[in-house]
């Protein structure tokens, strides 16, 4: 079983990671499509609407594409890791179920009025769809943040004496200070991705000199929404790093290639982890500012992997190494570039600065890769854990489905999800060629042609 | 409680068929009452506003069982592990097909997103009829209570038993019918016009493959279950939903043929529900059967989590289905009336 358990890991950890670069942005821009509509129904508000008619489109094509790679999250659960839904089901079967009753099926009754809805709907209407699919997205967010919450710290549960979890107090499970920040710090991480991909566009537009009005709407809010988002990200991943501080202090010590415990510790800004031999090469550090960072005071000791057995060591420490510095690294780039083009839009000179439109134009897929990251950082910290200090991940897959029926459903999700992201960025790409527009005419425009 | 907790999941998984059968179903028959774009379209237009919300029954049903029954659904998934993937590169396909078809005007994208949709829909009503076909036939449950199994192998209905067999296969084409007649009644109902025509005639020809099939099926579950049909007889709640299930065909006849197209799709609603219903109620307490013998079968006593979990559940739950059967209130009532294709870029 051991060797199939490489390739469960890698098929959950191959689709969630895809998955995950839809409903990002989908939580992200139903956020600022609320604000669009919002503004849009104040008097003369009626460019904020064409805005918001271009942004609802590329949000119904993510949110597709979100929905089919997300059915198969669900699944997986029972597909691959029977072991563990048998073993944690009660408990975790309470937030995915609830996912399901209180968030898709709010998102999915109005969709369609969303997308399609503008002309049958009235002005208040509309903007009642938006604020429903923000609301399901975002309740979505907070259930699958909860479950994973206790996967990563445990709480509200008893063991059953047939050794599987059984819940006890349902509020301490659903209301767990670790879900509570980490879907602070998730969420205002998904508003990065909307805001950036926001403001990327308005700068591609501006720079070739297309759909002016929008295109600065599109910079305003992008820049704005990106720079409060990216302050926010940084204060609630200060507080998440400190509950891994105090909760998981050897992913800690993983994720800043700290092999030594001490006293004074050196926050690392880059180096590489050399775990044969156990120390950090080439390392630069600025002293002491981990302690303080993690405990708040420049004495605190700060537990390295030394102070555990190896058994209980994540089980890929260069990798969550990587993950976290890449997303401190890439948070840091995203605030600065956000400060930067808001005190240019302060200044009345964001639209006219083509080296800062050249930087929002390219930095879309930085969050991305900061969101992914974070993820990863998460995921591998949590290891060799499927239920942190409870339960081994070893321990959680299937015990009937061999890697030879793994490694065939990975590589056909390899195939199908290839063929969809090119489909996608051609709708895309097609979306943004095509621009934002005012809302076509009531008598229906003469369609092409069309043979089948 | 496991009894709540055995109807809720039966009751969701029962309005999951009557509800994602309609789109399912509109999307076998497409091909043959849908001929131009535009009807295509009058197709999508009809099932475009229900059919995101119809597949979230499935994930419910699914969260439901994850709760209540969490010994079930970890062996019943994993031990189907082939035909679940399978599933979910149809609904992965089919979802992209009716979302992005209409997206480009260009007569080749939208015939080979036409195939697909039409394609995956079929497939996934066989194999929803299979998956039915081998809860009653039984797995090769273990002493742990794990089973895998094999797409197919000899297709016989005794051990080795495979998904597919020549039982599970009856099963599946009588799904692919019911669904099929299921969506047509619903496609009458829902459009006008050609396609509106061409779906009550699909309508009574699938209606008597139906009729013809019904039976048929059944017979071959006593053959390959003996236990099922004893059961029932016991049990007034499985008889009352077995004659809902009569009741429901001879109101699609009557309806069919002096016209109706609304009351044709509640009989049609109505039979659906009334199978699976009598077939649950039947079953109980069983949820998987062991082909090794009764005592390794997966029911509602053994399968199931901790019983304060679920009481917890139940709150919840009675909070959560009134707000979804709300939501589908407000689809339904948004969109009354027949369904036109809309115009280009304007939607499905």
């Amino acid at each position: 079983m051991d060797d199939a358990l490489v390739f469960h890991r890698l098929q959950f950890a191959f689709t969630i990671v895809y998955h995950y670069l839809f409903p990002q942005l989908t939580m992200g821009l139903a956020l600022l499509i609320v604000i669009m509509k919002a503004l849009g129904l104040r008097a003369g508000g009626e460019r904020w609407n064409d805005a918001a008619r271009f942004w609802i489109r590329i949000f119904g094509i993510n949110f597709a594409v979100g929905v089919v790679t997300g059915i198969p999250m669900e699944f997986q659960f029972g597909t691959n890791w029977a072991k563990f839904s048998r073993y944690a089901g009660n408990v975790i079967g309470q937030t995915l179920a609830m996912e399901g009753l209180f968030a898709f099926f709010l998102e999915s009754s109005f969709l369609s009025l969303l997308v399609w809805g503008e002309r049958r709907l009235s002005k208040v209407g509309h903007f009642l769809a938006a604020l429903a699919l923000f609301l399901g997205s975002w309740i979505s967010g907070y259930f699958i943040i909860a479950t994973n919450a206790f996967m990563q710290y445990p709480a509200g549960h008893a063991v059953a004496a047939d050794g599987t979890l059984r819940l006890v107090d349902f509020g301490a499970f659903v209301l767990s200070p670790w879900a509570l920040v980490q879907y602070a710090h998730n969420m205002v991480a998904a508003v990065v991705t909307g805001a950036f991909v926001m403001a990327a566009v308005g700068a591609y537009y501006t720079l070739t000199g297309r759909h002016g009005p929008t295109a600065a709407l599109f910079l305003r809010l992008g820049v704005t929404a990106g720079l409060v988002a990216t302050l926010l990200v940084t204060l609630t991943g200060d507080r998440q790093a400190k509950m891994v501080a105090r909760h998981q202090p050897a992913a800690l010590a993983a994720m800043e290639g700290r092999f030594e415990t001490g006293a004074h510790a050196g926050l690392v800004v880059i180096g590489q982890p050399n775990v044969a031999a156990r120390r950090l090469d080439n390392p630069v550090v600025i002293p002491w500012a981990l302690s303080f960072l993690a405990f708040g005071t420049f004495h605190a000791e700060v537990k390295g992997l030394d102070a555990f057995p190896p058994d209980a060591w994540p089980d890929n420490i260069e990798l969550l190494y990587y993950a976290f510095h890449i997303m401190a690294g890439l948070g840091t780039i995203l605030t600065v570039i956000a400060l930067v083009g808001g005190l240019l839009w302060w200044a009345g000179r964001l639209e006219r600065s083509r080296p800062m439109l050249w930087i929002l134009m390219l930095a879309f897929p930085l969050p991305y890769i900061a969101n992914t990251v974070g993820w990863m950082t998460a995921e591998l910290g949590r290891q060799p854990w499927l239920v942190y200090g409870l339960f081994r991940t070893a321990h959680g897959a299937s015990p009937t489905v061999h890697s030879g029926t793994v490694i065939f459903t990975l590589i056909g999700f390899c195939g199908l999800y290839l063929a969809l992201g090119i489909l996608f960025l051609f709708m895309i790409g097609r979306e943004i060629a095509h621009g934002p527009g005012p809302l076509s005419p009531a008598v229906p425009r003469q369609a092409e042609p069309v043979h089948v | 409680m496991f009894e709540t907790w055995y109807a809720i999941a039966a009751l969701m998984l029962a309005l999951y068929v009557a509800l994602d059968g309609f789109d399912l179903g509109a999307g076998i028959v497409s091909p043959f009452v849908a001929r131009s774009d535009t009807e295509r379209r009058q197709v999508l237009a009809a099932i475009g506003p229900y059919w995101d919300g119809n597949e979230v029954w499935l994930l419910a049903a699914g969260g439901a069982l994850f709760v209540a029954f969490p010994r079930v659904l970890a062996s019943g998934i994993s031990g189907f592990y082939f035909a679940i993937v399978l599933v979910l590169w149809c609904l992965l396909g089919r979802g992209i097909a009716i979302e992005f078809r209409s997206h480009v005007a260009d007569p080749l994208w939208r015939a080979a997103w036409d195939f697909v949709f039409a394609a995956a829909s079929t497939l996934l009503a066989v194999f929803f009829g299979a998956a039915f076909g081998n809860l009653m036939r039984g797995v090769p449950l273990d002493r742990e209570g794990w089973f895998a199994l094999a797409l197919f192998t000899d297709w016989s209905a005794r051990d080795p038993v495979g998904i597919l067999d020549w039982y599970t296969t009856l099963t599946g084409v009588f799904a692919l019918a019911a669904l099929a007649a299921h969506g047509a009644v619903f496609l009458a109902w829902k459009t006008d016009g050609p396609v509106h025509d061409r779906s009550r005639r699909a309508a009574r020809r699938l209606w008597v493959a139906v009729a013809v099939l019904w039976p048929v099926v059944t017979g071959a579950s006593q053959m390959v279950n003996p236990s099922l049909f004893p059961g029932m007889g016991r049990r007034g709640l499985a008889i009352a939903a077995a004659l809902l299930a009569v009741a429901g065909i001879v109101v699609v006849f009557v309806r069919l043929a002096r016209g109706g197209d609304f009351g044709a799709f509640l009989g049609s609603c109505a039979f659906l529900l009334g199978v699976i219903g009598a077939s649950a109620a039947s079953y109980f307490p069983v949820m998987l059967r062991a082909t090794g013998g009764d005592a390794l079968s997966l029911t509602a006593y053994t399968g199931g989590g901790d019983e304060a979990g679920l009481r917890v559940a139940l709150r919840w739950f009675l909070v959560g289905a009134p707000l979804a059967l709300i939501y589908l209130a407000v689809v339904f009532r948004l969109h009354r009336g027949k369904a036109v294709a809309a115009a280009e870029g304007e939607g499905y």
